[in-house]
């Protein structure tokens, strides 16, 4: 089974990366882009079959390592 | 006064962590590698600068998890003293040792140059050999050294004397211009509460003899003896 994590910084936590982004969108004229938030994406294969243990599972994972949560949130999807 | 360096793959400032302690202790600090768990009984580790595990993850997540770091933990939780220079801080805040966070620099670049500090309260192991509002120049050199915490943490910081050292200008002021990265009330480092563990993203091991431009950074490896004999 496949655990998809989405990292991404919290809100009041600035994102220079975003904002380098944003500015590197506006001059290739990519206009409207009213904000840019960056953050990380990670694959995870897991052995276990039950999909609400490995929710626990990675949920701990992120709490430990995949994510710093001072400055960071997670979302987790399962299938 | 016995300390201990702790290397991690791609530590770079270890070197200069050992000289400094060996020329300031009078005794060659226990070299230990991150796979060696046995760390002597010793009054300070010290965390040196680099790129830990290449800054994968975050900067010191990898390092933060590796066993020997809970050994570091147990001898903070037992009140021993540690150091975190650059690097070492930031894997501090990575155990949680110390609160906050070190973020990538405001500008997105890797800074290396002198920068002035102003001692913020010399009443604490790591700042005792200098007078409180001293200003000290210390080279940086990071890509991740700005430094953030929420309101809450920085307000607790701030009251309970736990900024060790500030960025400041010329003139002792805390400017927008003198925050090299972009840190939270322009903190170059802190202290933990019970005031045994200290992190900053400077490098007072560059400056501990004239041949290295300067000594400013002998005051803050004078104040750990001050502390511990």
């Amino acid at each position: 089974m496949k655990a998809r994590v989405h990292i991404t910084l919290k809100n009041g936590v600035l994102d220079p990366q975003g904002k380098a982004i944003q500015h590197a969108l506006s001059a290739l004229g990519f206009d409207g882009v009213k904000d840019v938030r960056q953050g990380k994406y990670i694959e995870l294969d897991l052995t276990e079959t039950d999909k609400n243990k490995a929710m626990t599972s990675v949920e701990a994972m992120c709490k430990k390592l995949l994510s710093n949560t001072v400055i960071e949130n997670y979302a987790i999807d399962i299938e | 006064m016995k300390t201990a360096v702790i290397i991690f793959p791609a530590s770079n400032c270890d070197r200069d962590m050992i000289i400094a302690l060996e020329k300031i202790t009078g005794h060659k600090p226990h070299i230990i590698w991150h796979q060696n768990t046995n760390i002597p009984e010793v009054d300070l580790i010290a965390l040196p600068g680099g790129f830990s595990f290449g800054d994968y993850l975050r900067c010191g997540a990898m390092a933060a998890r590796s066993p020997v770091t809970k050994k570091v933990i147990e001898h903070a939780d037992r009140g021993g003293k540690v150091i975190g220079i650059c690097n070492g801080f930031q894997i501090l805040t990575e155990t949680g040792l110390l609160p906050g966070a070190l973020m990538r620099n405001e500008s997105l670049k890797f800074i290396c140059k002198d920068v002035n500090l102003r001692v913020e309260n010399n009443d604490t192991p790591f700042t005792n050999a200098y007078k409180k509002d001293q200003i000290i120049t210390i080279p940086i050199a990071h890509h991740d050294g700005n430094y953030f915490a929420d309101e809450d943490t920085l307000a607790a910081l701030e009251e309970e004397g736990r900024v060790a050292f500030r960025y400041v200008d010329d003139k002792g002021q805390p400017t927008k211009d003198a925050n090299p990265n972009g840190s939270r009330n322009n903190i170059a480092g802190i202290i933990s509460r019970r005031k045994n563990i200290l992190g900053m993203m400077p490098h007072p091991e560059r400056l501990i003899e004239d041949a290295q431009g300067g000594t400013d950074g002998l005051g803050f490896f004078k104040s750990i003896i001050n502390a511990i004999n």
